[in-house]
């Protein structure tokens, strides 16, 4: 955490309400986003006890498993479930754009893709664990499903897997997504507590953030936003209605479950629908689009992957997997943390404020410099910054800045001593002004031009390929065994 | 020293010690507060809700449940289920175990009788033994503690394991590192508590491997699966945490005299001395509060409480109060990043990052 | 492994325990698979692989040498054409590449950023990224350098460029990292983000695995501190012995408490330079200023170093200040540090060696020890930079700091545990510096 987001925390107590640490919004939020909030039984790994879902707020559809411990009606939650999720996730299947690339074949893309939003960060490891539970079921043999449950566990397995990928919004935690904009009055580990986060992000009129947090903490009023109930609630009101339910499986002791588990659950559905709104209140950042884009691309290799008829998801990656996911992910946030900063003025103040960014005014210009003679001669337009923030690089360094795409530049002296004086950076534009003579109007910055410049550029070398799987070399353990899902993954217990 | 803590308990029982609120003893070593409630063996719980600030620490029935049939799953049969785990994870040569319930002897005997058991397979070259509910006892801060037995100890020629059985999943060979690791402290204490028995009687401690055997279910069934897990780390820090508890004395030095945390409970067992006095007791040792503690610690609430009303920065987290180096005070951060406090000696480098942080949002923002 | 019993490693010299492991290494080598050679800091690695390398080339088949940075590659290339000036070197490299003098000096080297273009040499060196670009070829040798300190993900990409190889390294220096979170794979035997050698062992758990015993670098005053510190069951002992080395400081000094301290490490090999206890920002100005100042006057005070390679003038160019984050690198530069003495965060004075290193401990000033702090690798590669001296620059408090810590780290399963624990490493490196402690005033 630097100083920046640590000052808006102390502001926020000092204020009694959460403080803006963007300027922009910098996740993308579907027109029409699915809202999940999942429960499990305490104390069993995946075990669903009941879910609410939908795509609008008016109309959330309650799922319930009456007793969790019981095999067939965990199915059977699921493949309700399923018909709720494949529906959605399916729709946006059919409608495609054609996507011309360089060097390449050109591609079809869906123009939507689906998102799913839950509570918390465990919420989206739940969904996890239910695509692992789900996805190597078969619809034949021993224990035969319905055959919506496989498919839907290798859909929620992918959102999973995507979830952990920097910036991708496909499936995305309320509290991470709100914790990216806002810093509460409280420490990061409450935040992870949708409704304490949300009173301070929106307290009630005449309350303050502290106070509405504190209220927030009561399972009384706000529950938790599970997956996970709160114990006071399994022991006396769950256990009970349980209990009937064994003694009488009527529809009345499922009904009676069902009520118990909706005072439970309605509070956090509320909750996620006001962290949309407060989310779709902020202006979208330039580059999230971007990022949807690479959404609605890994969606559309999915569906066609499955289309295709390829194997579930295995349950650990391969030696070759395992690099390559970390290759996409380091990548991914890498481009994330530069995006966000080129586009937002307060995210980019984090590196001001640590010396890898400044901002200043153009003092000096002198746009038709060259270097070399002759046929090297080359155009290198000089420009004078003036700036008051801290700069921690050296001359040499390469600098690219948010206001001009494609535009590069490097240091060539600071003079100044920081703290007593402005500082001044010369640079030399080495890249973005075109190839003529002159540079191209607009590609250099005039004097009395606001600019800011950092170190931090989305310029990455590609990482080289990596072995076939089926050649793994022998220092990571040889060739691995073809995975061929069995019968033994098919009928693994879920009791 | 120990009346010097007797005085501070009160006129009621020290709270034992189990495995979990051993392990939890390196959970905030740097809070004197909670050193010397442990140290005096004070009812934190207790005290919490009477200060009107219950930590949110409930545990589900279902959980509990769940636990126990776990628990029956890998016991049965004389622990069979257990034995077929541990034949394939310690690559057993051996067919048979024998299995001793330390509970059927009566309470008051079961220590002894642990002891005599213990040694008596250390001493012989006898058949390997699963002993169920042994009763181990540490001291601690020079009182004995007596251990929830609720652990199993493997003899298998002369050498033990201890046995923690925990019903949390591992999924493909992943469990919650939180959850080890919680698992991993607890067993720790009973290996040093089993090392220090045979040591008590003239055994090598070695003999009591630092590797632990974990059983947690498969997946998501209720198979059991075993795993072993190296305690050495865990063992260090439990060691050092003990011996800083004999050494609280220094912490009583500075306290007034007569000071105690006694609840004054009547005939009922209701505490009748009003909460506020309890709570101006506890001020008077100071705390160190962390966000970290709402987890850890029986009086997290009424600490965090304490904390928001003095304005102290310990509530961001310490990552935060680590970023605001010797500037403990929300008012005092603020003042000097506003420009409306003058930086004290040392305090001038803090000052000029808040500033510029300042600057910075100003800019942003307008 | 070979194991020498205690009365035959006794009536060893320090150099014969050496040159005897360095024989089993080669006698392994056409054995094996794959050989590892742990090698603490300053026993001999570079020596070694020179070695080896020539020993292959002798041959007549064809090697390649991987090693991290491009820095390193230029110093394994230049001593290998310093040392065998009849044998080929070919040297890989990627665009933007400058070649430095010291490689452009040697007839024998040929620099190209692709294979063909370098003729045929019977060594090839580059980084481990240049390699990964490298296909269609496969040697019979390999030799990979700084192994403990590369990533498997690294090795997996260039594994099947070569039939056997050895590994040399240093498993007490900073592990390898990744930007984003690694758990997805904790506890899988390939872990793309553990070391190469870590994955390699775990899947070859027989291959032979050899330790240099002796630490050439660093003298009898620290090479005891420096090994049970941080290498708690494979200790190593110190080339030299007391007395043989010496660092004398020709110009008097004005009794300050600088010149105290620096008179303490000349004189001991170690000093620390204790300020008052208080919590500051990460770039603590005292502290800074502290390490900035001790330098200038170390510099004053005309140090000479004597040695079992006779006495020279420690100047700038072999002094080194570490600290642990690159800001405070830029505050201690920004101090008025000369320009030829090196300054740098521990990540990248891994493998470096100076006569005199300063070091701003990574604990000074802070309230809560994080992980970052506490990782012994951090430590252990600031405290064994140094043939002469080191001085530890550090806030009064470390200990109360240390024993606050709150002990709560995750547990993967099936993950093996790394020792030293770096709490304890921590401790035994301060518990012995207090012997050295000069207080500022």
């Amino acid at each position: 955490m630097s100083a920046l987001t640590a000052l808006a925390r102390l502001r926020a107590i000092r204020d009694g309400v959460a403080q803006p640490i963007t300027t922009v919004r910098h996740c993308h939020v579907a027109p029409q986003p699915m809202v999940f909030v999942p429960l499990a039984l305490s104390g069993e790994a995946a075990a669903p006890l009941a879910a609410m879902i939908g795509t609008d707020p008016g109309h959330p559809r309650l799922l319930v498993v009456p007793q969790p411990r019981n095999r067939d009606l965990r199915f059977a939650f699921t493949a309700e479930l399923a018909e709720v999720v494949l529906p959605y996730v399916e729709g946006f299947r059919k409608d495609t754009e054609t996507v011309e690339r360089r060097g390449g074949e050109p591609y079809e893309r869906c123009l939507e893709a689906p998102q799913i939003l839950v509570p918390n960060r465990q919420g989206a490891a739940f969904v996890g664990l239910l695509g692992r539970s789900t996805r190597f079921r078969r619809i034949d043999g021993p224990y035969p499903v319905h055959p919506s449950v496989p498919l839907l566990g290798r859909w929620l397995t992918y959102f999973a897997d995507r979830s952990q990928q920097p910036g991708s919004c496909l499936l995305m935690a309320a509290t991470e997504a709100l914790g990216l904009h806002w810093a509460t009055g409280q420490s990061g580990l409450e935040d992870a507590n949708l409704a304490t986060l949300v009173s301070w992000i929106d307290p009630p009129a005449g309350m303050t953030g502290a106070q509405a947090a504190l209220e927030a903490e009561d399972p009384l009023l706000w529950p938790p936003a599970g997956p996970v109930t709160d114990p006071g609630f399994d022991n006396e009101v769950l256990a009970p209605a349980v209990h009937a339910y064994e003694e009488a499986p009527t529809e009345h002791s499922v009904e009676r479950i069902a009520q118990a588990l909706r005072t439970q659950l309605d509070p956090t559905w509320r909750l996620m629908w006001r962290a949309v709104e407060l989310l779709r209140a902020l202006p979208e950042g330039t580059r999230v689009r971007e990022r949807w884009e690479t959404d609605r691309g890994s969606f559309t290799r999915f569906t066609e992957r499955l289309a295709e008829g390829g194997p579930p998801q295995a349950r650990r990656d391969g030696a070759v997997g395992a690099a390559a996911r970390l290759a996409g992910l380091e990548r991914a946030r890498a481009s994330y943390d530069v995006q966000r900063a080129y586009d937002d003025p307060l995210v980019m103040a984090e590196y001001r404020l640590t010396g890898e960014a400044f901002a200043g005014t153009v003092t000096a210009a002198d746009p038709e410099h060259t270097e070399g003679e002759g046929r090297s001669r080359k155009l290198r337009p000089l420009v004078t910054v003036t700036t008051a923030d801290p700069v921690r690089q050296a001359p040499g360094t390469v600098v690219g800045s948010p206001d001009r795409r494609g535009h590069a530049a490097e240091i060539v002296e600071i003079s100044g001593d920081e703290g007593v004086e402005a500082v001044e950076v010369v640079l030399k534009i080495v890249k973005g002004m075109g190839r003529g003579k002159s540079p191209t109007p607009g590609s250099v910055p005039e004097i009395g031009e606001r600019v800011t410049y950092t170190s931090l550029t989305d310029d990455f070398q590609s990482s080289a390929a990596l072995p076939d799987p089926e050649l793994t070399p022998w220092t990571h353990g040889g060739p691995p065994q073809e995975y061929v899902p069995s019968d033994e993954d098919a009928q693994e217990e879920w009791s | 020293m120990n009346g010097r803590l007797d005085r501070l308990r009160g006129p009621v029982p020290s709270r034992p010690h189990d495995a979990r609120a051993i392990a939890a003893l390196a959970a905030n070593p740097g809070c004197a507060r909670r050193a010397l409630l442990d140290a005096a063996g004070v009812d934190k719980d207790r005290t919490a809700r009477h200060l009107g600030f219950p930590a949110p620490f409930g545990q589900s029935q279902f959980a509990i449940t769940r636990g126990n049939s776990f628990e029956t799953v890998v016991k049965e049969n004389g622990c069979a289920e257990l034995l077929r785990l541990l034949r394939e994870l310690l690559k057993l040569p051996v067919a048979e175990v024998g299995y001793q319930d330390v509970e059927s002897v009566g309470a008051h005997l079961r220590h002894s009788h642990t002891r005599a058991l213990v040694d008596r397979a250390a001493r012989e070259d006898g058949p390997a033994v699963f002993y169920d509910h042994p009763l181990l006892s540490l001291r601690i801060a020079g009182h004995v503690c007596y251990l929830e037995p609720d652990v199993v100890a493997f003899q298998v020629e002369g050498r033990f394991h201890i046995v923690e059985i925990k019903s949390f999943s591992v999924i493909d060979g992943q469990a919650e590192p939180r959850k080890v690791a919680a698992a991993a402290r607890q067993a720790a204490v009973y290996v040093l508590a089993l090392r220090a028995l045979l040591a008590d009687l003239g055994h090598a401690e070695e003999r009591v491997s630092h590797e632990v055997v974990l059983v947690c279910p498969e997946n998501f069934a209720n198979q059991p699966t075993a795993a072993l897990v190296d305690v050495r780390r865990q063992l260090a820090v439990l060691r050092r945490q003990l011996t800083r508890l004999t050494r609280v004395d220094t912490l009583l030095d500075g306290l007034p005299e007569g000071l105690t945390f006694d609840l004054a409970p009547g005939q009922d067992g209701v505490p009748t001395r009003p909460a506020g006095e309890v709570a101006e007791a506890l001020s008077r040792v100071p705390a160190r509060y962390a966000p970290d503690c709402l987890s850890t610690c029986d009086m997290c609430m009424f600490c965090r409480d304490e904390a928001r009303e003095s304005g102290a920065t310990d509530l961001l987290g310490r990552q935060v109060r680590d970023e605001l180096g010797g500037v403990s005070s929300v008012a005092e951060a603020l003042g000097l990043a506003e420009g409306t406090l003058e930086p004290a000696e040392g305090q001038e480098e803090i000052a000029r990052l808040l500033r510029l942080a300042e600057r910075l949002r100003e800019e942003c923002l307008r | 492994m070979r194991i020498l019993r205690d009365d035959e490693a006794g009536r060893m010299t320090p150099g014969q325990e050496a040159a005897a492991v360095v024989e089993a290494v080669l006698a392994d080598l056409p054995r094996n698979r794959g050989v590892v050679v742990d090698s603490p800091p300053g026993a001999g690695k570079s020596t070694l692989v020179v070695r080896a390398a020539a020993h292959i080339a002798e041959t007549g088949e064809p090697l390649m040498i991987v090693a991290q940075t491009n820095e390193q590659v230029d110093d394994l290339v230049n001593r290998l054409a310093t040392d065998h000036p009849d044998l080929t070197v070919g040297r890989l490299s990627a665009s933007g590449y400058v070649t430095p003098s010291r490689i452009l000096a040697h007839p024998n080297v040929s620099v190209a950023g692709k294979l063909p273009d370098l003729g045929d040499p019977a060594v090839v060196i580059a980084t481990a990224d240049k390699w990964a670009w490298i296909g269609d070829r496969t040697w019979p040798w390999a030799i990979v350098d700084e192994a403990y300190q590369m990533r498997s993900d690294k090795l997996l990409r260039i594994a099947s460029l070569f039939e056997r190889s050895l590994f040399v390294g240093d498993p007490g220096q900073l592990d390898p990292f990744s930007i984003v979170d690694g758990d997805r794979w904790a506890g899988l035997s390939w872990d793309p983000v553990q070391s190469a050698v870590s994955v390699l062992l775990r899947h070859n758990p027989d291959l032979p695995v050899h330790r240099l015993p002796v630490s050439w670098r660093l003298p009898a005053s620290a090479a005891p501190v420096v090994s049970e510190a941080f290498y708690p069951f494979t200790g190593f002992r110190a080339g030299t012995e007391h007395g043989e080395r010496g660092l004398e400081l020709t110009v008097n000094g004005m009794r300050t408490s600088y010149d105290r301290a620096l008179e303490e490490a000349a004189a001991s090999g170690w000093a620390l330079y204790e300020l008052p206890s208080r919590h500051t920002v990460r770039t603590d100005a005292e502290a800074v200023q502290a390490v900035a100042v001790l330098a200038v006057r170390l510099l004053q005070r005309a140090p000479v170093a004597h040695s079992e390679r006779g006495s020279h003038r420690v100047g700038a160019d072999r002094i080194a200040i570490g600290a642990a984050h690159r800001d405070q690198v830029a505050a201690i530069r920004a101090a008025g540090v000369p320009e030829e003495i090196t300054v740098d965060t521990a990540n990248r004075l891994q493998g470096r060696e100076y006569d005199v290193t300063i070091v701003l401990h990574p604990l000074s000033g802070r309230r809560d020890a994080t992980a970052f702090h506490l990782e012994s690798g951090r430590l252990c590669v600031l405290t064994s930079r140094h043939r002469h001296a080191c001085v530890v620059v550090a806030r009064a408090g470390i200990p109360e700091l240390l024993d606050a810590h709150p002990s709560a780290e995750p547990v993967q399963l099936g993950v093996p545990v790394k020792f030293p624990d770096g709490w304890e490493a921590n401790q035994a490196v301060l518990a012995h510096l207090a012997k050295h402690r000069i207080t500022a005033h």
